[in-house]
């Protein structure tokens, strides 16, 4: 694969939000096994990057290609590679993490109860696994939505503030995970105030 | 890693939401409960006379199951949105017309078919009489479910705004007028032991219509109102 086609690649994306110009002119690559950290102060347009990225979001100008393709055409196999943490968690106060990630993660892959409960117990929320989420605390809730993004087994990992809410422990869990993600080729799209700092893989920087 | 299969992914959103509704037992008697109160309130309001009640019975019948599936319209997909689930559709891979279909099929399960299933009881109070009751149910049956199909267009459009419950209602009501016109003539003939097949027929092509593109209307409305 030359340098041009990389893995995923944004080219000079433009995004008005109502009369604000978010987005002037961003571009940005990324290739198998490397991380993308995007950084700035709130309100520069993080979030409306990452969603432009998932096609969440249309851009004014501008396009995204994965693997050489707009994400408009690749759509559903694009989206089949993507696992996406928002600042919403996306649980269900009514149902346990079990549930939710039964039901979160087995739309898009057939998965056990048993790896549901192995990934909770990695991530420390095994004592929580069949409470109901609305009693976990923020931080309990955080890393149960990280286990999504870790079961899923997406290639593309879009992780808007992924450290938010994580004590000392998880947040050294979360970079291990993330590095051995990298290892195995992935790759992944970090909106992130503090910095990054990952054992290995390749840590590109995006200022807004 | 296996993915899977569509018909999967809709089976696992159809049982999320019956068993989130298990949990939320309120919430889900609520449209029913609706229905139930405004066909009760007429006999006092306008006449305890069966005579009377059973020219109006057809109207009432509909116009409640109308009102009382606006209603339930507005909660389809509101909590999913707020929570971020809705995001999580699109970014799933699967057929979003298709998860958004498994959503209107266990909402019409939790606010339509209750609804069907008490109508005949309904129905009696209100004096229509033993041999229309079949129509009731069928013109209902058909009915509610052009309507959760219709309600799922109004509440895809209207997700993203703050207030959009009033604009659901005034987005769906248009809509929804040829099956109040051709149901409530359906059980009015049967009553009058007409023949009713003309307005079952077009009640019944309705559906078909509603089923065929209402999926893949909403499914282009959620990917614009998540913006």
């Amino acid at each position: 694969m030359s340098a041009d086609a990389s893995f995923l690649r944004a080219r000079n994306l433009h995004l008005w939000r109502g009369e604000r110009h978010v987005l002037r002119g961003v571009s940005c690559a990324l290739d198998a096994g490397e991380a993308l950290h995007v950084y700035g102060p709130n309100g520069s347009g993080k979030t409306s990057l990452l969603r432009v990225i998932c096609g969440l979001l249309q851009a004014e100008e501008g396009e995204v290609l994965w693997q050489g393709v707009s994400i408009h055409d690749a759509n559903s196999a694009y989206l089949a590679s993507i696992a996406y943490l928002a600042h919403d968690t996306a649980l269900k106060g009514d149902l346990t993490p079990v549930e939710n990630l039964r039901f979160s993660v087995g739309v898009r892959r057939e998965l056990t109860e048993q790896e549901i409960r192995a990934m909770l117990g990695d991530l420390g929320v095994a004592d929580c696994a069949d409470l109901p989420s609305r009693v976990l605390s923020a931080g309990q809730r955080r890393r149960v939505a990280l286990c999504r993004v870790l079961l899923s087994r997406a290639r593309l990992w879009v992780l808007d503030e992924p450290f938010t809410n994580l004590d000392g422990i998880s947040s050294e869990q979360m970079s291990m995970a993330l590095a051995s993600h990298l290892d195995t080729g992935g790759l992944a799209l970090i909106a992130a105030h503090q910095g990054l700092q990952l054992r290995s893989g390749r840590v590109r920087q995006l200022g807004l | 890693m296996q993915p899977t299969h569509a018909l999967t992914a809709g089976r696992l959103i159809f049982e999320r939401d019956l068993r989130l509704a298990m949990r939320r037992w309120g919430q889900v008697a609520d449209p029913l409960v609706f229905f139930l109160i405004v066909t009760t309130l007429f006999p006092l309001g306008l006449s305890p006379e069966l005579s009377r009640l059973r020219d109006v019975a057809p109207g009432v019948l509909w116009v409640a199951a109308l009102l009382s599936s606006l209603l339930a319209a507005d909660s389809l997909l509101k909590s999913d949105a707020q929570d971020g689930s809705l995001e999580q559709y699109v970014l799933s891979g699967q057929p979003l017309t298709w998860l958004l279909l498994a959503k209107i099929a266990a909402h019409w399960v939790l606010s339509g078919l209750p609804l069907v299933l008490i109508s005949p009881l309904v129905a009696i109070a209100l004096g229509v009489p033993g041999h229309a009751l079949d129509v009731v149910v069928i013109s209902l049956l058909f009915g509610t479910l052009t309507l959760s199909l219709l309600g799922g267009i109004g509440a895809a459009l209207t997700v993203g705004l703050r207030r959009g419950s009033l604009l659901l209602s005034l987005l769906v009501l248009p809509l929804a007028m040829p099956l109040l016109i051709f149901g409530s003539r359906a059980i009015e003939l049967a009553i009058a032991a007409e023949p009713v097949a003309g307005p079952l027929y077009l009640l019944g092509a309705l559906f078909v219509l509603a089923f065929t593109l209402a999926p893949l209307t909403a499914a282009a409305a959620v990917r614009i109102s998540i913006d």
